[in-house]
């Protein structure tokens, strides 16, 4: 083994972390996170940004020990992390609080996880719940708290603590977008002000420009698996000001990056350490290419809101902004919408290409069977599928069939989304039809007796 | 209104050592001295056959029989509540006690409780000679295991499905195993406990009573109790007596509800995991007067150092795990496996040899036979209970005034042990002629039927307004309304109800196959009297044949129906 040296501001550093789960039915692994190298310094703020899928979540909790590294090592302060970090505190998404006991028990529980006295740590515990703004409410119980007091709950419980890295999980992602506007405001104020109660903060999140605005530096991690692809630097003065030219660029640049998993992460944003992620080998199978998990009703939504845009071009942080999706939920259409050739993207612009304008524009009828030939054309697994039916003297076959061919490269609940996709790609192409009491794919009527027309 | 006659909370606060304290003083005296006169009846001298305790069939003596059944009841809630918290935490943090822990739950689940009496009486009365405490240990045990299985399954569920990021919270705030019991996991499992706790508790009266007279090995055991009181009733024909016994019971079930059951619900309604406020949280005004008087407060806040220092104590005993990993199974999983397999195995053949050695390959097919018998009159017995009350129960369910009025009562119903009646079933059964191998359907019936009508009043009620104002709207109407939408959609509470009742319906098949009074006594071919025939003479091989093929019978229709009818409610007709 190398020796692993860790720079001496280093909170947390994580050195070739490897992470991956096992397939149902001892079918081999599935890979979430592949070589993660990286480190989270004494006065900074990180945000670690990518879409589903990335793993981010799971590069969390292997930071904060709650799930162990499969390869590698994580460092806490220089030492090698073994169980739950203990200079770590996290917020949740979905804050995590336990109902039947009130704010301030909540925000006493790591005190006295700790042994510390009755007094004292109710002391501590009002002086952390001042600070986020609960005066008052000391003895309401969760229930009674809207979203926003709740997650300043989640905020009080962790600053309690004192710890050196707060971890933040897509901590406002559960919230609406005022409340969530006014909590980040607010944590980024306490930070500006210099009074933050620990050393720096980690957050994960899949929103661009929350990324942009708290953090000192962005990691982005690419997926499939999941891995470093680059960072950028904020070089903003603090607080970053969100109508500044440089903070919008800095937003498109992402983007950018975001919807083309080519792009090296380089130029633009300066003192950038680049990464290319190796390229992928050609899958062997056509179930082994993922599918974005878009439904139809979004795809040709997406199109119809950019064919009214000059040009059919649109700004896919303007989109996004416009349209309120989050990276999460819109990328995934944006990645079908190109898959199927409906539109290329580049330079955080998404341009309709001529069948997709066709596709925006034209009846149901001829949309579908546009849909058709572009999902046989680009879709292996489309294809396959319609061929598997087409060898079968019954014309059908049972789902689960597929599911374990799924099975073979997808945790179960992947496969199970993967199926989910494409089942309904392929009813609106009507490529085939899915019964799903018997749990089978027939081909169409008309499909079948195309096929058996032909010599 | 029983509310009325106490003031309300308000008023209450308004005196400074207030009238809800002296009730609280009053009560705590009340139910102390209780116990202590109860309780020392335990342990009068028992030296069978020549001292046996005698009933009384004078009606003044009935609170205390009552007294002491209900004493038993509670004992044996105590034990279930502490056998479900350890047994239900440690097959959900090991995984391979796990492996065997819910399988064997499973099956004992099925067991008929009843059919064991004849092994645990024996057993205890050696345990405690020359007292009466074993006869009770049998007792409290026999209602023990009539309540237990269902409380263990409830909490070992809720531990499993505790939400995710709670788990972590409390790893990452490195609480003891201590603390995360206390402060996580009974919490967020105590409102599934809670009633399922009162539902077992319910049905606990039945076996209660029927345990408390019994012959087991050509003997006669009595034990002081309600239950022996109906016996000895029965045996000298005496109908005001059991009369008397009636209602004793029924006035000693409202009570308990009311003081023991509605505010422990009403209690235990702040560990909902939901995490916003519910609109209708259930009332008691007993937890009223609790919460309003000072000395309880006033106790909690003088014992809290000493609570702290336990906590600390057994936090510094059970330091935080390491978070689970997701390791796949260990070369060593494969040979604990394999032990398992060979114990299990060995386990069965020693069953099947001890069987076929005694009393050979006929017996077994006879009793197979009886089996059948029986599972037709279960049959028989759910098709009508489902024809007669789901179209009562849903037309209940649809009526929100009618619900709330009735299901108190139905709940009070299903929890009415059963074979308080059958006396009066037997008596009629006697003057009209009727067969008991059609009358004991009915005997069954008068225990289980009540878990079908209580659940299609839940699952009408589940079924959402605008669905029902649909079926209207398109002009749905008599079978047509039914088969689109009441059915689909009460399906998965009447599985729910219909595996409940089954299971009743099997267990009570020992004592309704064979009934007696005075000095007549109807006996149908069947199950459940091979199995109480088998006990009363103490006949260990067709004891064991009687209760394994009872339970094979009951675990086989759970597998082979209610397992597929569970997923076919789960799947498709998901609300």
């Amino acid at each position: 083994m190398t020796t692993m040296q860790t720079p001496p501001d280093s909170l947390i550093a994580v050195k070739q972390v490897h992470k991956s789960f096992p397939l149902p039915d001892g079918k081999g692994e599935f890979n979430v996170l592949r070589d993660i190298n990286m480190t989270v310094r004494a006065g900074e703020v990180v945000a670690l940004l990518g879409r589903s899928g990335s793993g981010k979540s799971t590069l969390l909790r292997i930071m904060a020990g709650l799930i162990p590294p499969s390869q590698g090592r994580v460092f806490s302060n220089g030492k090698p992390l073994y169980g739950a970090n203990k200079n770590v505190a996290m917020v949740f998404q979905s804050f995590a609080l336990l109902p039947w006991l009130t704010v301030q028990e909540n925000v006493e529980l790591g005190l006295e996880a700790q042994g510390m006295p009755r007094d004292e740590r109710r002391h501590r515990a009002l002086k952390a719940i001042d600070l986020v703004g609960l005066d008052g409410f000391e003895s309401a119980y969760p229930k009674e708290l809207s979203g926003g007091m709740k997650q300043r709950v989640g905020f009080a419980r962790a600053f309690v603590l004192e710890p050196q890295v707060l971890l933040m999980d897509e901590p406002f992602s559960a919230l609406d977008v005022l409340t969530s506007e006014n909590l980040r405001g607010e944590i980024d104020d306490l930070w500006n002000a210099g009074t933050f109660p620990s050393k720096s903060i980690l957050i994960v999140t899949h929103n661009i420009e929350e990324g942009v605005f708290l953090a000192d530096r962005v990691i982005i991690l690419g997926s499939n698996p999941g891995q470093v692809r680059g960072e950028v630097v904020i070089d903003l003065p603090r607080s970053h000001d969100r109508t500044s030219d440089r903070f919008k660029a800095l937003v498109d640049y992402i983007y950018t990056i975001m919807t083309n998993p080519e792009v090296e992460v380089t130029a633009s944003a300066p003192a950038i350490v680049s990464k290319t992620p190796t390229e992928t080998p050609v899958p062997r199978s056509p179930y082994a290419k993922a599918l974005p998990h878009a439904r139809v009703g979004g795809i040709s939504g997406l199109l119809e809101l950019i064919i009214d845009q000059p040009d059919g071009k649109d700004d896919i942080p303007r989109l996004a902004e416009r349209i309120q999706l989050e990276v999460d939920d819109l990328l995934p259409i944006l990645d079908s919408v190109v898959l199927l050739g409906f539109a290329e993207v580049s330079q955080g612009d998404v341009q309709l290409t001529e069948i997709g304008q066709d596709f925006a524009t034209t009846t149901i009828l001829r949309s579908k069977d546009l849909f058709r030939q572009q999902a046989l054309q680009n879709v292996p697994m489309l294809s396959s599928i319609v061929q598997t039916l087409q060898e079968k003297r019954s014309r059908s076959m049972r789902a689960d069939f597929f599911l374990d061919l799924l099975d073979e490269y997808y945790p179960h609940e992947e496969a199970e989304r993967q199926f989910a996709t494409v089942v309904d790609w392929g009813r609106y192409a009507e490529l085939f039809e899915y019964d799903a009491s018997e749990d089978r794919l027939y081909l169409p009527e008309l499909v079948a007796a195309a096929v058996t027309e032909e010599p | 209104m029983l509310k009325r006659t106490f003031p309300s909370p308000e008023a209450l606060r308004r005196f400074p050592f207030g009238l809800a304290d002296i009730a609280v003083i009053l009560g705590t005296l009340v139910l102390l001295a209780l116990i202590a006169r109860i309780g020392a009846g335990t342990l009068v001298s028992f030296q069978p056959p020549d001292v046996m305790p005698g009933i009384d069939l004078d009606p003044r003596n009935l609170p205390y029989y009552a007294g002491r059944s209900t004493l038993r009841m509670f004992i044996a809630l105590l034990c279930s509540t502490v056998f479900t918290l350890v047994y239900g935490y440690v097959a959900a943090n090991s995984r391979r006690a796990e492996r065997v822990m819910i399988p064997l739950l499973d099956i004992l689940q099925s067991v008929p409780v009843l059919g064991f009496l004849s092994i645990t009486v024996t057993g205890f009365i050696a345990l405690f000679p020359g007292s009466l405490l074993g006869l009770e240990a049998a007792s409290i045990f026999a209602t023990f295991t009539s309540q237990v299985w269902n409380m263990t399954f409830s909490f070992y569920q809720s531990l499993r499905t505790v939400p995710k990021e709670l788990d972590e919270a409390m790893t990452l705030y490195r609480l003891s195993r201590w603390q995360r019991f206390t402060k996580l996991e009974v919490p967020s499992a105590m409102i599934g406990l809670v009633w399922n706790a009162m539902m077992s508790f319910g049905g606990g009266w039945f076996f209660v009573a029927a345990s408390e007279a019994i012959s087991v090995l050509n003997q006669n055991y009595t034990l002081p109790g309600i239950g022996s009181y109906v016996a000895a009733a029965i045996a000298k024909e005496d109908l005001p007596s059991l009369g008397w016994a009636l209602l004793t019971i029924a006035v000693v079930i409202l009570l308990v509800d009311q003081m023991f059951w509605r505010p422990l619900i009403a209690w235990s309604d702040k560990f909902r995991l939901e995490q916003s406020a519910s609109a209708d949280t259930p009332q008691s005004w007993v937890y009223d007067l609790l919460q309003t008087a000072r000395i309880p407060r006033l106790l909690g806040k003088a014992l809290t150092p000493i609570q702290d220092r336990i906590n600390r104590l057994l936090s510094a005993l059970t330091p935080p795990s390491p978070p689970r990993s997701d390791a796949p199974e260990q070369p060593n999983d494969r040979l604990y496996s394999l032990i398992l397999l060979f114990v299990v195995g060995a386990l069965v053949v020693t069953a099947i040899h001890f069987i076929l050695t005694t009393v050979g390959i006929n017996e077994v097919v006879t009793t197979f036979g009886l089996g059948l018998l029986t599972l037709l009159r279960v049959t028989v017995l759910l098709i009508f209970a489902t024809l007669i009350w789901t179209p009562i129960g849903v037309a209940i369910g649809f009526n929100p005034k009618l619900a709330r009025l009735l299901q108190p009562v139905v709940q009070f119903l299903a929890s009415f042990p059963a074979n308080f009646i059958f006396p009066f079933a037997t008596l009629f059964f006697i003057h009209t002629h009727i067969s008991i191998n059609w009358g004991s359907i009915l005997l069954m019936s008068l225990g289980s039927q009540w878990y079908i009508l209580f659940n299609s009043i839940a699952g009408a009620q589940g079924i959402p307004t605008d669905l029902r104002e649909m079926s209207m709207d398109v002009g749905l109407q008599g079978w047509q309304r039914w088969r689109r939408l009441i059915i689909p959609g009460i399906f998965s509470a009447w599985v729910t109800g219909g595996v409940t009742a089954s299971g009743g319906a099997w267990n009570a098949s020992i004592v309704s196959e064979i009934v007696s009074w005075g000095q007549s006594t109807l006996i149908a071919t069947g199950l459940g009297a091979y199995i109480a025939q088998a006990t009363a003479v103490g006949d260990w091989p067709r004891i064991t044949l009687g209760i394994g093929m009872m339970s094979l019978f009951v675990v086989g229709i759970n597998r082979l129906l209610w397992r597929r009818l569970y997923r076919l409610a789960e799947t498709k007709y998901h609300l």
